[in-house]
């Protein structure tokens, strides 16, 4: 009984393990396949633009409000914490190393994740069930190259700019409950922002950012284009994409944090 | 006989999904210009025969030869320079619906033979025209067409880089029988233009008469009777007599049963 109890216990952990292994492999294969193809001609220009427009440019109001209550809460935030023993001066300098190298890529992150992210699955995932992703290799086309390199591409350049605008507007809403509630003389909060600001900060940030917009289309792709199985698979293809791009992303916010400043 | 290449050529195709035989061992030629219908029951796995020539699945084993030419196990790259020669109807269409019909009808032109767009656009229109539609439509999004006029697009599609080889996924499955007989009739009037060579897949018994020169039956993953259309009717084989004639009496019921 007691045996026969743990080899069924060691045998689910097995099939999972495999399963994992196996979902492993075919990730790495995707990517590999995709990276490749974002090097290799012919390359399409109009989708390269495209996904550019629409991750960039249609994610800023989403982004700038992230980051401006972001900044507002921080300064807020900072200053009655650090009141406690007598720091409040150092809030501005709070607000633009918080942003700058944590919360600009990781927040921006997380809402692209959520918006580009399943809104690329579902497309793809739709394209997977009916079809079309069928039709575009009937008509001598890649779909590698057609549909995933232009948007791994578009994300890997366009969330470092993205980032470098909510650390801008962040730092702008630190300033704004700086100077109008916590009673900071605009040009010292200003002088404070800039004082110990080093570019490691603000590069790391956009180094983080890159890699989250890599991530969070890989996911995007990778989970539309492996959808099987109608309206059901579509669903649970953008579900997929959201939840392992947000885990990702926070993975490699400490992995890359310890890369850079552990020294 | 034997001194002509076959366009196509199946010889021992296998395929299953786990345990579930789904091509147990096909074996067809097509010639040049021979227009071919497979005929075969629902899940009999038509599909997943195309599918395996397209490339869009692996077969387990067989080889399928185009113009001569073993394409199981070819590269990427190989298959784009094959597809080349392929046209297809798919089962639903599978238009891409973040295009303008035009550039769907046009997207072999632009992307396989790196046609410039306005020159493309052109050709596109007058495929278009060609399948009875009307200029107008090139600008909609394809779901803003009937079911009837996605397929008569898909149709443009299929034909605009004027392929060497179509194949059509039941063509008129779907559609009411005047529209059907239309779109029957554009396949025949467009393989008689390009010349094509052509494999179709069908149910619909009207069609298939309509646009075959041979007619050839998958049952459990065989091609169980080929032969020319003219004899399908008086085949004297019994699965073929019960399928053609739609009766739910015969020995394809008791294997179903069973
Ligand atoms: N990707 C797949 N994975 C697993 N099984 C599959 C897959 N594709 C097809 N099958 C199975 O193969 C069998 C044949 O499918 P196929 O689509 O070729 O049928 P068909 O002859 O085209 O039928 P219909 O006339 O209804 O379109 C079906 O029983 C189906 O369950
Ligand atoms: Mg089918």
């Amino acid at each position: 009984m007691m045996i026969n109890g743990i080899l069924t216990f060691l045998s689910v952990i097995g099939r999972y393990f495999l399963s994992f292994l196996r979902h492993t492999g075919r990730l790495a294969e995707f990517t590999a396949i995709s990276v490749f193809h974002v090097f290799r001609p012919p390359f399409y220009f109009r989708t390269l633009g495209r996904q550019m427009v629409e991750i960039g440019y249609f994610s800023l109001p989403v982004v700038g409000l992230t980051a401006i209550f972001s900044g507002m809460v921080l300064a807020l935030q900072s200053h009655t914490g650090f009141a406690r023993f007598s720091a409040e001066g150092a809030v501005a300098t709070i607000v633009v190393l918080s942003m700058t190298r944590e919360l600009g890529p990781v927040l921006a992150g997380l809402m692209v994740a959520g918006r580009v992210g399943a809104s690329m699955a579902a497309e793809i995932g739709t394209m997977r069930v009916t079809e079309q992703i069928d039709a575009l290799t009937t008509l001598s086309t890649n779909p590698f190259k057609y549909l995933v390199a232009p948007r791994l591409l578009a994300g890997t350049l366009m969330l470092p700019v993205l980032v470098l605008i909510a650390d801008v507007i962040g730092v702008f809403g630190g300033y704004l409950i700086g100077t109008y509630k916590l009673g900071f003389n605009p040009a010292n909060y200003i002088a404070r922002t800039w004082e110990f600001l080093e570019p490691m900060d603000v590069i790391s940030g956009l180094v983080k950012a890159s890699v989250f917009g890599f991530l969070i289309t890989l996911m995007g792709c990778y989970n539309g284009y492996q959808s099987r199985g109608g309206a059901q698979g579509v669903g649970q293809a953008t579900r997929n994409a959201v939840v392992s791009a947000s885990i990702l992303i926070l993975v490699f916010n400490y992995l890359i944090t310890e890369l850079f400043f552990s020294r | 006989m034997t001194e002509a290449v076959p366009k196509l050529r199946l010889r021992g195709l296998h395929k299953s999904f786990g345990p579930k035989v789904v091509l147990d061992g096909v074996d067809l030629d097509v010639m040049p210009g021979e227009s071919v219908v497979v005929i075969g029951g629902s899940g009999t796995g038509k599909s997943v025969m195309l599918k395996c020539i397209l490339g869009l699945m692996r077969p387990d084993s067989g080889s399928i030869q185009v113009d001569g030419e073993e394409v199981v196990g070819i590269s990427a790259r190989e298959r784009e320079r094959v597809n080349h020669k392929f046209g297809m109807l798919f089962q639903g269409a599978a238009l891409f619906d973040s295009l303008p019909v035009w550039e769907n009808v046009a997207f072999g032109l632009i992307q396989g033979s790196r046609m410039p767009r306005k020159q493309a656009r052109e050709k596109a229109i007058e495929k278009l025209l060609a399948v009875g539609l009307k200029e107008d439509v090139a600008d909609l999004s394809p779901s803003e067409l009937s079911g009837g006029m996605q397929k008569r697009v898909g149709l443009a599609r299929a034909i605009a880089d004027e392929p060497e080889i179509i194949f059509f996924d039941e063509p008129t499955t779907g559609l009411d029988p005047i529209m059907a007989d239309v779109i029957n009739d554009l396949i025949v009037k467009c393989v008689k233009d390009l010349g094509a060579t052509t494999l179709s897949i069908t149910h619909d018994m009207a069609s298939a008469s309509k646009i075959a020169d041979r007619v050839a039956m998958l049952w459990q993953g065989r091609l169980i009777w080929v032969g020319p259309a003219s004899e399908v009717f008086t085949s004297g084989n019994e699965y073929v007599d019960q399928f053609v004639h739609g009766r739910a009496q015969g020995p394809i019921t008791m294997q179903v049963r069973k």
